[in-house]
């Protein structure tokens, strides 16, 4: 494993040992970046295979294509399986939905969330210590262990006159159980507790009130933690599959991944058509992240930084 | 993590104020966390102690039956196999997953040319969701004449004779381990390059006056200056692969004869799918307890580890 080739290199080290280093360290930077070429063909070649398959519009010639390197050639280029998708199930419909029920946990979760950490960091209440102990202690609480009770008691709860049973098949049973999140709230509160006080107490002394502080001092000031919590967020919820699983029961409220899931479970399977679907589900997502993936970056280091 | 003294001055009538507005902060994350987390893990472990329905039958009216949720339990073998894949999952993917995570960081952190277009080549599984991770490796995964076993066969000159990879026994679990840890790794390779560029120059450049070779940095600069992000990812992995569902629920919903099966999916399959609630409540409760024995036992562990 080549650690820090670069810097663990004196550069005095070349004069002393003449061209033998020189080549040396020519053929471990080779080494080095076949490599990382091969392990970037593993990461990449699956979602490579994914596209060029999609775009094969004759059934026969991806499954004769599957076995090979043809599989990685794009012999003829067509929308075909994109239009079948199309056709034959709400492809827009469904990515319209996993659009509302993350932007709505996202959006609402970035408010809900700072505010009770705004509260445990900023001010001095009873029971402060206890709320915080009891948030962070939540953080263990997998998700999984609730969801069939969970699943019980929105069952139960009024359906706001939609005339079905309780919340299932909605918008609301998705986005609201999601919405306060303990780790964000341990995020927004680490970076809360260090902002220096100085601007709040001037702020205070001119009579300021709390949530006038938290909304023009605090938030503009937190923009690299709200978006690291947004992005880990929708990371965690734009692929959540359990959940919809279980509360979901037609196309009208069914996210992309229980619609993936679905389309995939259809028979007889049209290897195209899957492609084609798998593929208009993570381009999107892909552009989105290449486009932002220096925020992408931080905000994933930043959830290691508590270990 | 202290409180702050304000230099404002204090009136009791402001300190009341104060302490209203703080809860009014707080109350909508305290209502949620109430009622959609709080609440539901109280209705397991009281769910646990009754045959709870998800529909009530009205023939069999829901009471108390003890504990013989949990007994049932030590009888149910789906949920042995789902227990033992489990730990097998975590004992083999968490090691992997961690030394891999670790030496695609170290790669991308040198100082080189591209460096910046390897990371995000080695990140974009992360962004690409599980159920379609699982589809896409599904067809590669096919029987016969998929990619992999071509791919195999052509590497071995033959001698690989074609498999059903997620139709055998004994390679299914397997097979969705490499899936699982092809998608997750990126994230943990990301967590430790951060920890990377925190251990400062200085350390390697005396390492270097002293002599040390390049193994010996790793070892007495590296690996400790990365205990606290190891720490991390290794907790942080495990509880991850306790939680298991996605890829199985998307391939092989546990089969063949249980090789996948796992505690999520049981959970699911028991108080969704069979509508047994009470005895899903059961499992979860379990479940909750072994995340968190786990979770605190690999701290402890760790920690005197570092004191010897």
């Amino acid at each position: 494993m080549a650690v820090r080739t670069e810097q663990l290199a004196p550069t005095a080290a070349g004069t002393i040992h003449g061209n033998g280093y020189r080549l040396r360290r020519f053929i471990f930077r080779l080494l080095d970046y076949g490599l990382m070429i091969l392990l970037a063909i593993f990461f990449l070649f699956p979602l490579i295979f994914m596209l060029i398959s999609s775009l094969k519009g004759d059934e026969g010639q991806v499954l004769r294509d599957m076995s090979s390197l043809q599989a990685f050639v794009p012999s003829s280029i067509s929308f075909q399986n994109y239009q079948d998708v199309f056709k034959n199930v709400p492809f827009g419909r469904n990515m319209l939905n996993s659009v509302i029920v993350t932007g709505g946990i996202v959006a609402l979760g970035l408010l809900v969330n700072s505010m009770i950490a705004y509260s445990l960091a900023r001010i001095n209440f009873r029971g402060r210590s206890i709320v915080l102990a009891v948030v962070v202690s939540l953080i263990i609480i997998p998700f999984q262990a609730v969801a069939v009770p969970l699943l019980l008691l929105v069952n139960s709860l009024p359906s706001f006159g939609l005339g079905k049973p309780g919340w299932i098949d909605s918008y609301h049973v998705q986005i609201i159980p999601f919405v306060a999140d303990a780790f964000s709230i341990f995020l927004f509160y680490q970076f809360f507790i260090a902002i220096p006080k100085d601007l709040e107490e001037a702020a205070l002394v001119d009579g300021a009130g709390r949530f006038r502080i938290y909304w023009s001092i605090i938030i503009p000031l937190s923009k690299p933690v709200f978006a690291t919590v947004a992005i880990l967020q929708f990371l965690s919820r734009w692929g959540e599959l359990l959940w919809p699983v279980m509360v979901t029961r037609g196309d009208s409220y069914r996210p992309l991944p229980v619609a993936m899931q679905t389309f995939f479970g259809q028979q007889p399977r049209q290897w195209g058509d899957i492609m084609a679907f798998a593929a208009m589900v993570t381009i999107p997502v892909l552009v989105i992240f290449l486009i932002f993936q220096r925020w992408f970056v931080q905000s994933v280091t930043s959830t290691g930084v508590k270990g | 993590m202290s409180v702050q003294n304000t230099v404002v001055p204090r009136s009791g009538n402001w300190r009341k104020g104060e302490e209203r507005m703080a809860w009014l902060l707080a109350a909508p994350a305290i209502l949620l966390l109430g009622s959609f987390l709080i609440v539901p893990f109280l209705m397991a472990v009281y769910f646990s102690f009754t045959n709870q329905r998800l529909v009530p039958n009205p023939n069999l009216e829901t009471q108390f039956i003890g504990f013989r949720n949990y007994q049932r339990m030590l009888d149910d073998d789906t949920l042995k196999h789902a227990l033992l894949n489990n730990f097998t999952f975590v004992i083999v993917v968490v090691p992997i997953q961690t030394v891999l995570a670790l030496a695609l960081a170290l790669l991308v952190n040198q100082k080189l040319r591209a460096m910046n277009l390897f990371r995000t080549i080695y990140f974009t599984p992360v962004v690409t969701i599980m159920a379609v991770v699982a589809v896409i490796w599904y067809f590669l995964y096919n029987p016969g004449s998929g990619l992999i076993n071509s791919f195999l066969q052509s590497i071995t000159f033959g001698l690989f004779k074609p498999v059903d990879w997620l139709g055998d026994k004994s390679l299914a679990l397997p097979s969705i381990m490499v899936l699982s840890i092809w998608q997750g790794v990126g994230f943990q390779m990301l967590i430790f390059l951060a920890g990377l560029q925190e251990i400062p120059d200085s350390l390697y450049e005396a390492a270097d006056i002293d002599g040390a070779s390049r193994w010996q940095q790793f070892r007495n600069v590296t690996i400790p200056g990365l205990r606290n992000t190891i720490l991390f990812v290794v907790i942080s992995t495990t509880i991850l692969a306790f939680r298991l569902f996605d890829q199985i629920w998307v391939m092989t919903k546990g089969a063949p004869e249980d090789s996948t099966a796992t505690m999520v999916l049981h959970i699911v399959q028991q108080g969704f799918s069979q509508q047994k609630v009470g005895y899903a409540s059961a499992i979860s409760v379990f479940f909750f307890l072994l995340v968190l024995t786990i979770s605190i036992l690999q701290r402890v562990f760790i920690k005197e580890e570092r004191q010897v």
